[in-house]
């Protein structure tokens, strides 16, 4: 930068609560204009809390924050006339359709009558929205959603536009013409700001700051963290049957900083002595897994280097539960799943069928019909057409004691907050039925095993995030379930908590365990065996990871991501559907 | 089975307890209602101002006056001088009534002709200016026999049956008990599923072994548990601090009890199985507790109400409890009479317990 930067953060701390860690650590960051510039963190690291800053809508306790030379608080009223800001969830009228909404944002942001048929006319055009401006803006998709907000924040060009977590919701097909929009957006009389917990984002943003727990880890250009690890990651691709023993066997040894499956293949971040090698692999990790190929490396494996690299040692759980046997059967079976709502189709024809000590994905973006799907299966829905089978039993008719088979994690962690972790454990003991000697002992090895012993007396609701999602896995398992239903289970969080409790999944399945993940998080997949991509209520493909990206290769594109893959098999379905 | 529902059951009351936000509403709420039903809402005139015009030089005008003024319930009785003030008077609400006496009234009355008294009431306040004419007109019809010479003897003695001196509380506290009562369980049930679901755990517990009657039984503990405490503490307090006297067995009202509690646990688990969110599930609850106490007798009599509305408030369990908790108070009413009067009680129960119960799972979309 030539001059001055735009926005300067200098040494800001904020805290909300006295005796709990800040939630925004003397952090130091500087804002360009001409940049999309990435707050990247997972849940909990302050991005929000930096972004309200920014705004003025509250002030830190120390330190300040400068845009353009005034300060964010002092200078609010100055300021927020060339400020764009969009939250989270964006303050759309859902009731008002969207040429309403147009109109009002337009009202609050004193827009002069003259020019607004001129700006609105522009801006749904290039959200591409104009065809939908007489639609309530509750019935649009999340990523039209995210595009009407996008446009209201647009309204009068800001020379600062603060979106936070836009791509939260969205489709990936949503997500890249959001990225597109943004990028042609940008240019040198405005800076944008766009905070995201999805760690391949960070690597399209021109500038990042990294946060962690309110601290800042990195700020720069994305390729020069992740230039660090360069030459130190590998992959190797040992027989399917082998690869999560393998894996434990690199963790419980301690051989490499960071090991985690990738698809059909283990993803390896070596120690920093041995980078010094270069693109050698160190033979200590050569001799368990067999060849290593050199892959580039990406922001995430910079980022676990940066936290310290992944969790070590294996998975105590993995002695903690008995070993079901293995009938041949399915463990989970859903044929023809079918669920309409008037003439709506939530979800259409969808069959699959679980092995046991197999870990299966449905993937697909919000809205899609996966949580349809799932419910059907875990008897909550009713199937219009189709039938669902958990360990042998159809949930919906079947006796109480057969949904004692399954495990159940609901999304963002649903545990009873007020209640102390050893009476949450105690609870779900005595709902599942197990009697007062083994509810006991059941709840001590799961307090051992996640490392909740410390936490027994402590209210749910003020646990770390990670120990949240360790009670609500243990939760789950306490009685030993046959059948373990996840939904969401790590989006959001920190690569080092997924890493964790991936590790338990992992653990689980050597006892013969059939998993069953909802997500619509492209990373989450390459944790699963298999994947089933759901699109519009339909299964557009099903295979392992490698399986839908090999599908898709082609010599321009070469080493797809899981996203690449669903893109494109969405459009080959659209293609085939129009044909 | 019942260690699926205990477990439920403990959860329920810590996760209502250990939440400073769910105690007080358990505590504060039932205190203040206390207070201002029993204190602030009365329906006796006891403070009222009343003015005379006496323009009367004679006997009967200023007899008039000093039996206005020996009798009790009125606060202050002034003089007006003239009929000028007396618009004044009632405008700026010096006084509910202005007792105007005419200049011949004591001459008319000595020549044996018909004498006029003029009573402006306050009709602002219909209620308590129909009580001060009730009042008015008793001490001026005694002048009156007085002065035209018939026998001074009290043309009719009241007495009061059960509440012999007419104490308001007498009649209000036994109600409030069924008031209060109804408030209190109503809202804790009515947040219980709706909280789970805003949450999420709802569904982990559909999932779970436990089955819907199950949950509702879980759920309706609570609600029972909270509703006899606050009862009870409401049947202490009118013993002790409004010191009513209980003239009938405390065994049969804490039998009707239960059924009227179960009744307002199947209404408020009914609201919470409909809700979304708990914001919903309040605002349900008040949707029904507000028309429930206005249409159960407790504010105005239910035979008052047009036939249409008087048949609609039988499916209003307090209008049954609350025949049973100011019968049993005063005038010790019959078992059979507290089963009659049960009876719709358990009907009302029926048929919103299983429905909470199957809206469990309708609603879990």
């Amino acid at each position: 930068m030539q001059n001055d930067p735009f926005i300067c953060i200098d040494n800001v701390t904020k805290r909300f609560e006295p005796d709990a860690p800040p939630a925004l650590d003397a952090i130091n960051g500087e804002i360009a204009t001409g940049h999309i510039t990435g707050l990247v963190g997972p849940d909990g690291a302050g991005k929000t809390t930096l972004i309200r800053l920014m705004t003025g809508l509250s002030r830190p306790d120390e330190g300040r924050v400068l845009i353009n030379g005034k300060d964010a608080t002092r200078s609010h009223k100055d300021l927020h006339r060339m400020i764009g800001y969009m939250p989270q969830k964006f303050g759309l009228y859902e009731d008002l359709t969207v040429q309403e909404n147009l109109g009002i944002y337009a009202n609050l942001k004193g827009l002069p009558a003259a020019d607004r048929q001129a700006a609105f006319d522009e801006l749904l055009e290039f959200t591409d929205l104009a065809q939908f401006t007489g639609r309530l803006a509750g019935a649009l998709s999340g990523g039209m959603k995210q595009k009407l907000g996008l446009a209201c924040a647009l309204l009068k060009r800001p020379r600062l536009l603060l979106l936070d977590e836009p791509s939260v919701g969205v489709d990936p097909i949503s997500r890249r013409e959001l990225w597109r929009m943004v990028q042609a957006l940008v240019d040198e009389t405005m800076a944008v700001v766009w905070s995201t917990a999805y760690l391949d984002e960070a690597e399209h943003c021109d500038h990042v700051l990294l946060l962690s727990e309110g601290r800042l880890l990195f700020a720069g250009p994305p390729a020069d963290l992740t230039r660090r690890v360069d030459g130190r990651v590998f992959l190797a691709k040992p027989p399917a049957s082998k690869r999560r023993a393998i894996l434990s066997r690199l963790l419980s040894e301690n051989l490499a900083r960071d090991a985690i499956i990738h698809g059909d293949a283990i993803r390896i971040l070596t120690k920093d002595e041995t980078s010094m090698v270069g693109v050698t692999p160190p033979p200590a990790i050569v001799e368990v897994t067999g060849v290593l190929e050199p892959v580039p490396s990406r922001f995430e494996d910079a980022f676990v280097d940066v936290l310290g690299g992944g969790p070590q040692g294996r998975s105590l759980l993995a002695d903690a539960m008995t070993i079901h046997a293995d009938d041949g059967k399915p463990a989970v079976e859903a044929r023809g799943l079918t669920k309409r709502y008037g003439d709506f189709t939530a979800a259409s024809d969808i069959s699959f069928s679980i092995k046991r000590g197999e870990i299966f994905g449905l993937l697909g973006p919000n809205g899609a019909g996966k949580s349809t799907t799932f419910k059907m299966l875990c008897g909550l829905l009713t199937p219009s057409e189709g039938e669902g089978r958990v360990a042998g039993f159809d949930l919906r008719t079947a006796t109480a004691d057969a949904r004692g088979r399954l495990g159940y994690m609901a999304q963002k962690f649903a545990l009873y907050g007020e209640l102390s972790v050893a009476q949450n454990l105690a609870f779900f003991a005595g709902v599942y039925g197990l009697g007062k000697k083994r509810a006991q002992h059941r709840i001590e090895t799961m307090l051992d095993v996640f490392e909740l012993t410390q936490y027994r007396k402590v209210s749910a609701k003020t646990l770390p995030l990670g120990f949240k999602q360790r009670l609500a896995l243990a939760a789950a398992l306490l009685h030993e379930p046959d059948v373990l239903f996840l939904d969401e289970p790590t989006s959001g969080v920190d690569p080092i908590t997924r890493r964790e409790f991936w590790s338990h999944i992992n653990a689980l399945t050597a006892q013969n365990v059939a998993v069953l993940v909802t997500t619509h998080f492209m990373e989450e997949a390459e944790y699963c065996d298999r994947i089933n991509l759901i699109y519009r209520g339909q299964t557009i493909a099903e295979g392992t990871p490698d399986e839908l990206r090999n599908a898709i290769r082609r010599p321009e594109v070469e080493a797809p991501t899981m996203e690449d893959a669903f893109i494109e098999l969405v459009r080959r379905s659209d293609t085939q559907e129009a044909a | 089975m019942w260690r699926r529902i205990y477990s439920l059951i403990i959860k329920e009351l810590l996760a209502i307890w250990r939440d400073p936000k769910g105690r007080m509403t358990l505590i504060i709420p039932p205190i203040l209602q206390l207070v201002i039903f029993a204190f602030a809402m009365t329906m006796e005139v006891k403070n009222a101002d009343i003015a005379v015009v006496n323009l009367d030089n004679g006997y009967w005008g200023s007899e008039i006056e000093a039996q206005i003024t020996a009798a009790a319930p009125f606060d202050d009785v002034y003089r007006l001088e003239s009929v000028g003030q007396i618009r004044e008077t009632i405008d700026a609400q010096r006084a509910i009534a202005v007792v105007h006496i005419g200049q011949d009234f004591s001459r008319q009355i000595g020549a044996g002709e018909p004498a006029n008294i003029q009573i402006i009431l306050d009709g602002r306040k219909s209620n308590s200016a129909q009580i001060v004419n009730g009042y008015l007109t008793n001490t001026i019809a005694r002048v009156s026999t007085q002065a035209y010479g018939g026998p001074i003897v009290e043309p009719l003695r009241v007495r009061n049956w059960f509440n012999p001196n007419l104490e308001y509380n007498w009649f209000t506290v036994p109600g409030l008990i069924a008031t209060i009562t109804l408030l209190t369980t109503i809202i804790v049930t009515a947040l219980s599923v709706a909280r789970e679901r805003e949450l999420g755990t709802f569904d982990q517990l559909l999932v779970s072994p436990m089955r819907p009657l199950e949950i509702v039984v879980g759920k309706a503990a609570p609600g029972m548990i909270f509703g006899y405490i606050h009862g009870s503490f409401f049947i202490f307090m009118a013993a002790v601090i409004f010191k009513i006297p209980f003239s009938g067995s405390l065994l049969l009202l804490y039998a009707s009890m239960f059924f009227y509690l179960l009744a307002v646990i199947g209404i408020g688990l009914f609201i919470s199985a409909i809700s979304a969110t708990q914001q919903q599930a309040i605002l349900g609850a008040f949707v029904f507790a507000s028309p429930a106490i206005l249409l159960s007798g407790f504010m105005s009599p239910v035979e008052n109400m047009p036939n249409w509305m008087q048949t609609l408030t039988l499916i209003n369990p307090l209008r049954h409890f609350l025949v049973i908790a100011q019968g049993i108070y005063l005038k010790g009413l019959p078992a059979l009479e507290v089963a009659r009067n049960t009876a719709p009680l358990i009907l009302i129960a029926a048929v919103t317990l299983p429905a909470a119960a199957w809206l469990f799972r309708k609603k879990s979309t």
